[in-house]
């Protein structure tokens, strides 16, 4: 496997399950400014 | 198949992309980050016998404890709130007392051990809630899952500074960042989980706990495969040395010679001080807020406020410590103790004048140099220490995290329950706190001000240092 492959997955592998909560929590964040 | 995990085993081939160790770092610190999130599990584990409604007793009784597979009554919230504090006391304890064997042994060995403790924490509390024997849950998610903490959130850091000799800051930080955000992802898939197990006779903690510890045991493991350590002499390509600075050592320091350095104990009381201001406001934001601005913040959004000021936890742990690499760590304290000295001065003032925008900015800065003093240290210390051990002191260090964290709360809250038994209005039964504040931070100031450049006689000689490796 080279390393770009490897390295777009393992980014892919932590980054997107971390996007998903910032983005939860973001949300949650909001009810500050309703 | 334990070759595998042989320090010698991992070492990177030539051509191995050092971005490739951030994410296995994550992939360690997303997960045991989790234990941030521990508190959505409370309320569903207090009523596993009653389900929809806590079952009457649960009072704290040794007998009770003993007995609970027949006992009748579910687990009072002062019974689970002892789950997370022997996970952190844990976490201090093992990070202490094995910083040295994750530093000889390499990270992967630290990281698949990490997993394995992690995991089994998480199953073992899984059989605790089939049986309900809470004391399955204490050993289970407290010591052996503390333990699955402690060794890996020391065991990356090393690793990370070796192989970013020129962004340590940003390397560390990017990792214990990650520890900050696995609450994130943890909060809302527990939820999520739960709510899929649970059923009108059932509340699925059991199933959840597995699921997570199989996710969990997983996500570490690839991190555990992913992470090598840098070729000895591997420098970055067009990698040059700064030039010579005071505070910046090219020496070593064994582990336990670290312990007997001023230096060590000035950095402890600037972790440790940084940390018992943000830590006593993080877990009161939410009652703080309200009760300093009845009628203008509510439970709602001063719920909005906390995931606000847990996403700037977040990315203060990694933009401070990143700044770190360009002003200096001892310049990134000094702005930490100056600027949050103020910052707590103006809380009761904004108060005072009702300007709920004053506060909330006021407390998001203060929990960013919060998380920013975590993520900070790592690189403070091989700045002092050197290399070689930075990942046992750290865990050496990390021992005014517990400190703190037993300092804070009790701060905030002792002294407000005094000020309000003593007739002061709750709105502004913090003010006192918040000056308490500023002075620690102030006192934090000038341990960070003598901070010097560790003594030539401490350092490791070139052999010693050679032999180490």
């Amino acid at each position: 496997m080279s390393n770009g492959l490897k390295l777009v997955l393992a980014w892919g592998l932590v980054g997107i399950p971390l996007a998903w909560g910032v983005i939860e929590t973001a949300i949650n964040a909001a009810k500050l400014f309703q | 198949m334990l070759g595998f995990l042989d320090k010698s085993r991992t070492i990177a081939p030539a051509g191995y992309s050092r971005w490739l160790i951030p994410p296995a770092a994550l992939c360690v610190h997303l997960c045991i980050g989790q234990a941030y999130a521990y508190s959505v599990f409370n309320i569903p584990l207090s009523k596993l016998i009653g389900i929809g409604a806590k079952a009457p007793g649960g009072a704290w009784d040794l007998h009770k404890l003993i007995a609970v597979p027949s006992a009748p009554d579910d687990w009072t919230l002062a019974q689970l709130g002892w789950i997370f504090s022997l996970g952190i006391f844990f976490l201090g304890v093992s990070a202490a007392l094995l910083g040295r064997w994750v530093e000889e042994g390499g990270p992967r060995r630290a990281m698949f051990t990490a997993a394995l403790c992690w995991a089994a924490g998480f199953l073992l509390s899984a059989l605790g809630v089939y049986v309900h024997n809470i004391w399955l849950i204490y050993i289970g998610y407290g010591v052996i899952g503390g333990f699955g903490l402690g060794i890996g959130y020391i065991s990356p850091v090393s690793t990370l500074i070796k192989w970013f000799p020129d962004r340590p800051g940003m390397a560390t930080g990017m990792a214990i960042m990650g520890f900050g955000g696995g609450a994130f992802i943890a909060s809302p898939l527990s939820v999520w989980l739960m709510g899929k197990f649970t059923t009108q006779t059932h509340v699925g903690v059991a199933e959840t706990f597995i699921v997570m510890g199989l996710i969990y045991l997983c996500f570490m493991m690839i991190g555990a495969w992913l992470v090598k350590i840098p070729a000895p002499g591997w420098k970055p390509e067009g990698f040059v040395a700064p030039p010579a600075h005071p505070l910046i050592t090219t020496n070593h320091v064994y582990v336990y010679q670290a312990l007997k350095t001023p230096q060590f104990w000035l950095i402890w009381w600037v972790l440790c001080l940084n940390v018992t201001a943000g830590i006593g406001v993080l877990g009161q934001a939410s009652a703080m807020s309200q009760e300093m601005f009845p009628g203008h913040i509510t439970a709602i959004a001063a719920s909005g406020l906390v995931g606000l000021m847990s996403l700037f936890n977040m990315g203060g742990r990694f933009a401070w410590a990143s700044t770190s690499d360009f002003i200096g760590r001892k310049n990134t304290y000094f702005v930490f103790f100056a600027l949050g000295t103020v910052l707590y001065a103006i809380v009761p003032t904004s108060g005072a004048i009702g300007s709920v925008p004053l506060f909330v900015i006021c407390f998001l800065i203060i929990i960013s140099m919060y998380g920013g003093g975590f993520s900070t240290v790592p690189a403070y210390l091989k700045d002092m220490f050197g290399t070689r051990y930075v990942g046992a002191i750290h865990g050496l260090l990390l021992t005014a995290w517990s400190m703190a964290g037993i300092f804070g709360p009790v701060l905030v809250n002792y002294i407000r329950a005094y000020n309000i038994a003593h007739g002061i209005p709750k709105a502004q039964a913090y003010n006192n706190t918040m000056y308490i504040m500023a002075v620690l931070l102030v006192i934090g100031f000038f341990c960070n001000f003598f901070i010097k450049a560790v003594n030539s006689r401490h350092h490791m000689t070139a052999d010693e240092a050679e032999q180490m490796i």
